[in-house]
């Protein structure tokens, strides 16, 4: 069995039918990419979940167990890290104060450390803002903020929704590198982007969501080549 | 002139007496608005049942004999914890039976529970009195009857007691919201509940422990009004409560440190009015008159400042 996996997933906004029998899995180790447009359901998958959304029909299994209906925080505890659309820093919060909450679960005060000095390996710029508030920092900042936080309870699976929206290139650039360097390092990770071309470019495999539906599914390598892919999202 | 100089160290004493009750019970309703954005009516009620708990205890020790000999302190202590304790539990189980179950109603709803919350503990405190005690009012033993000399004022013993306990229990508020584990989710469950539950907290607990932190500084404060002013009854919550409600929107609902600030500021406001108001205006307006200057201070400042002292304005968020 998969580390994750959604089975025939229903989710529902009152009358909006939002996801329309998905499924997906992501092995353990392994970069999947999600991608579609606007409104095509590509968080509310994530949402699906970690919870914050109960899914009307379908199965979600992570890790063998099935968490379908758990609570966010009981899910969160399992091993998954979101990192949420639009970062949802805590912005009166300190930059430290906000990795501790990352590692809410984590109640040994020298791994929480550990994590601290982890997070700055990966984002040194989070170093020299560690006593400033959340809010005060920019855009890139805060998306490496979220990213870093996000990785604090030692997650087996990290989920990122859109880490790419509103940086500049050179940030992008530095976001993927360092979703590779992650995954080189052995996390598992799930990445939803509408940057399709950067998203299949360090991602393994890759599906493509399309209102509420899974609409093509492939190496990431195939998806990049695909004629209908190159069209609709890499134009 | 002269006279009314005079007076002024008492005056500022009682003003301060008062205004760090209502500086503890408004960081009841701030820390509850800050992470709900409800208004716990019934947080005053909390408070007078606080006092009764806090004044039967030291009746029942007075009772038994154990008040003779005792270290007032320690007579003291015994009564706040034990009705912190209560009071703590007390709005947990509020919180879980009347206002839980409501969380997603429109906003009216709960307000509407926590107005007949306060109904009932008013009947409920005056019910068990009467049934006890054959009186609905109650008059504790006073603890510190004593007066401090100053030289310029002789300050009562049992406001400087009031003062001192109040500022220790902001101090521990304090840290424990800026410094621990605990402290620092809450901050971040006031500020986005579901991105918090994405770090593992559990957002009901830490509702809870706002409700039990909360309710218990209002229960403390409760033991201090009654060691205060004596005598106390089952209506002494609705105006503290409306004053402290005041105080935290007047420091900017939601702000732990607008609550401490606003508490202060109003009673030594009220203080300085209820003196000084009858001299200055030759009589036209007397002392009871108090709450009227203090009130359009209120809204003074909310007219220039809706957010209130420390609020920040609010933005939509992105
Ligand atoms: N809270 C909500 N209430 C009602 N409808 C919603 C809600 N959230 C999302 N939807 C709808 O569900 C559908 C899928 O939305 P979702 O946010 O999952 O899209 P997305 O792929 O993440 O889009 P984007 O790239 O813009 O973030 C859309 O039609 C959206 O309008
Ligand atoms: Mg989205």
């Amino acid at each position: 069995m998969a580390l994750l996996e959604l089975s025939n997933i229903h989710t529902y906004y009152g009358g909006i039918h939002a996801l329309k029998g998905l499924t997906i899995k992501v092995e353990a180790g392994e970069v999947v990419t999600l991608i579609g447009s606007n409104g095509a359901g590509k968080s509310t998958t994530l949402k699906s979940i970690c919870g914050q959304v109960k899914a009307k029909e379908g199965k979600v299994h992570f890790n063998g167990a099935d968490i379908t209906g758990k609570k966010p925080h009981d899910i969160a505890a399992l091993g998954i890290a979101h990192v949420p659309e639009g970062r949802r820093i805590f912005s009166k919060l300190t930059v430290r104060e906000n990795l501790e909450m990352g590692a809410f679960s984590v109640s040994d005060k020298r791994l929480v450390e550990e994590g601290i000095e982890r997070a700055f390996h990966y984002f040194p710029r989070l170093k020299e803002r560690i006593s400033q508030k959340g809010g005060t920092m920019s855009g890139g900042e805060q998306q490496m903020l979220a990213i870093a936080r996000g990785l604090m309870m030692k997650p087996k699976i990290l989920m990122l929704d859109e880490p790419s929206m509103g940086l500049a290139p050179i940030l992008v650039e530095q976001i993927f590198e360092i979703v590779k360097e992650l995954n080189e390092n052995g996390m598992t990770i799930l990445l939803v982007e509408q940057n399709a071309n950067q998203a299949l470019s360090v991602a393994h495999r890759g599906y493509v969501i399309q209102t509420g539906q899974i609409i093509l599914q492939d190496e990431a390598a195939t998806l990049l080549q695909d004629p209908q892919v190159r069209e609709a999202y890499l134009a | 002139m002269e006279n009314m100089l005079q007076i002024l160290p008492q005056v500022l004493v009682d003003g301060l007496t008062l205004g760090f009750m209502y500086a503890v019970v408004a960081l009841g309703y701030t820390m509850v608005y800050g992470i709900l954005e409800f208004i716990n009516f019934s947080h005053g009620e909390i408070f007078m049942v606080g006092a009764f708990i806090g004044t039967e205890v030291l009746l029942i020790m007075d009772a038994l004999g154990g008040l003779q000999g005792l270290n007032p302190f320690i007579a003291l202590l015994m009564a706040l914890v034990i009705s912190m304790i209560i009071t703590g539990m007390l709005g947990v189980g509020i919180e879980r039976v009347a206002y839980r179950p409501l969380r997603n109603s429109p906003r009216l709803v709960p307000l509407i529970s926590a107005i007949g919350v306060s109904f009932l503990l008013q009947d409920v405190v005056r019910f068990a009195e009467a049934l006890h005690r054959d009186a609905f009012y109650l008059t504790g033993p006073i603890l510190f009857p004593g007066k401090l000399d100053i030289g310029i004022a002789q300050i009562p013993t049992k406001a400087l007691i009031v003062i001192v306990t109040a500022i220790v229990l902001m101090i521990v508020l304090s840290f424990f919201i800026n410094k621990t584990k605990w402290g620092i989710a809450m901050r971040a469950v006031a500020q986005d509940q579901s991105t918090a539950s994405l770090m593992t907290i559990n957002v009901d607990k830490v509702i809870m422990l706002t409700f039990l932190i909360g309710s218990s500084l209002g229960g403390a404060t409760g033991v201090l009004f009654a060691q205060n002013y004596g005598t106390i009854d089952p209506y002494i919550g609705f105006i503290l409560g409306m004053k402290a409600f005041t105080a935290a929107v007047l420091g900017g609902i939601g702000n732990v440190r607008g609550a401490m600030v606003g508490g202060v500021l109003l009673g030594v406001i009220e203080s300085l009015s209820g003196a000084y108001l009858g001299p200055l205006t030759n009589g036209a307006f007397g002392g009871e008159y108090k709450d009227v200057i203090a009130f359009s201070i209120l809204i003074l400042v909310l007219l220039f400042k809706p957010e209130g002292l420390f609020g920040e304005a609010v933005k939509e968020k992105v």
